[in-house]
């Protein structure tokens, strides 16, 4: 299957916000950083896509960048500049606002992946309609988004529900809730904070070996065990993937989804070698 | 208690008269001892280590199933942890049926069922000094097998939408 890359929106010009949303930070991290390193775990090469005025701003530039070098406004621009300068990937497309998107939510937009249509995406909670800006477009959808444009679309939404496109559940009613206005970052930050994220963990043989401890206790923006081991494993270097894994969660067989709540006892468990 | 963890050397002969019972007229049990070699390396000690408090509660589990399929009267399994020497004895498993068949049979799945599914971890050591942990150093490099079963495939719909439809 071809690559996929990963497109981080960050063009927008924040104006219901008032300021500028890729810097807005949650839990200490800019939300673009954020973004793009949720993207580089799922991706193989990840972009952020930036306005030519953008460029020079220290928060995009301290990432690939991908200026926009199609004509227009909006997300569509940055969507085709993208497939303009590599044509022959898919492209794993979030927008940098969505503050709870998880790893558990891009893996299964991946996993549940099809080639053949224009897009796999996720239905909107709200109105059941696709989510074009958490959603992995093929190659295939370029020639269609250029000749839509060209006939004054300008909504990747409206294009996604002209075309044959894969659509999915979420799996979590929130993941895709995006941040707009100073009250909705309010809420959003409050929601993070209710949901608190120190956590135990303990490692066990191999893993033990390569943490290089037995246990440990952390403070996590990850909102589940597969974001957690996303994030332990760039720490450490695990060498196991996670699909070699099962979780317990509280000393019990978890599924890698569940939402992590705050002194929850978590251990990854390598491949068992009893008897 | 129906599976339990030893830090020392397994008292087999203990153990088996846990299991008995006066409408038992047959006791099986297995014993898994320290090979001198796997896969081609010779191996000169090993480790078990284990993740205890779910290790015991998937341990019961796994006796409990065997003590409802099959018609058996009492069955036990215990797993030795910590540093082992060739010989020594790393599990053992008993059990106690009115006939034979079924305690062959039922200790058959315990200990297939142990082996897999317990959060049990082993670390061989070879002579010339090299060592490795048992299922995880080969598949690091090159994954080939999952035990997560994925039942996933729910809510997954094809559609051009309608845009005049749902306006």
């Amino acid at each position: 299957m071809i690559p996929i890359y990963g497109l981080v929106l960050a063009g927008g010009s924040s104006t219901r916000m008032k300021r500028d949303k890729a810097a807005l930070p949650y839990r200490g991290k800019n939300q673009l950083d954020r973004a793009f390193e949720l993207a580089a775990r799922h991706c193989t090469e990840v972009f952020v896509s930036v306005r030519a005025s953008q460029v020079v701003d220290p928060a995009r530039a301290a990432h690939p960048m991908l200026v926009d070098s199609v004509a227009g406004e909006g997300p569509i621009v940055g969507i085709r500049s993208a497939m303009a300068a590599f044509p022959q990937v898919a492209w794993l497309v979030i927008a940098c606002d969505l503050p709870f998107l998880s790893d558990a939510a891009l893996e299964y937009l991946v996993q549940q992946r099809d080639p053949g249509s224009v897009a796999t995406a996720y239905l909107s909670v709200h109105d059941k309609l696709p989510e074009p800006l958490c959603a992995l477009w093929e190659p295939a959808a370029a020639a269609a988004l250029a000749e839509y444009q060209a006939a004054g679309g300008r909504c990747p939404r409206k294009f996604l529900m002209r075309h044959r496109v894969k659509l999915l559940e979420p799996l979590d009613h929130r993941a895709l809730d995006n941040v707009n206005t100073p009250d909705e970052y309010a809420a959003a930050l409050a929601a993070l904070a209710a949901n608190p994220v120190k956590l135990r963990i303990q490692y066990f043989a191999l893993m033990r070996e390569q943490a290089g401890r037995s246990e440990e206790t952390i403070e996590t923006a990850a909102a589940t065990p597969a974001d957690l081991y996303g994030e332990l494993a760039a720490r450490y270097g695990f060498t196991l993937g996670r699909e070699q894994l099962k979780v317990a969660v509280n000393s019990e067989f978890s599924e890698w989804s569940r939402p992590l709540a705050a002194g929850d006892d978590v251990v990854f468990i390598p491949p068992v070698a009893g008897g | 208690m129906l599976f339990r963890f030893a830090q020392t050397a397994i008292e087999a002969a203990q153990a088996r008269l846990e299991l008995r019972d006066a409408s038992a007229g047959g006791f099986v049990s297995f014993e898994g001892w320290v090979r001198d070699h796997n896969e081609g390396k010779e191996v000169t000690r090993l480790e078990y280590e284990a993740f205890q408090e779910l290790a015991v509660k998937e341990g019961d589990r796994i006796v409990s199933e065997a003590l409802r399929r099959f018609p058996i009267k009492h069955a036990l399994c215990i797993h030795r942890v910590g540093a082992l020497q060739l010989s020594d004895m790393a599990v053992w498993v008993g059990v106690s049926a009115v006939h034979r068949g079924e305690a062959f049979d039922a200790c058959r799945y315990i200990i297939d069922e142990v082996k897999h599914r317990v959060p049990i971890w082993k670390k061989e050591h070879y002579r010339g000094g090299d060592s490795g942990w048992v299922n995880c150093e080969h598949c690091a490099a090159a994954p080939h097998h999952s035990h997560e079963a994925d039942g996933r495939g729910a809510g997954v719909h094809y559609s051009a939408l309608d845009v005049d439809s749902r306006k």
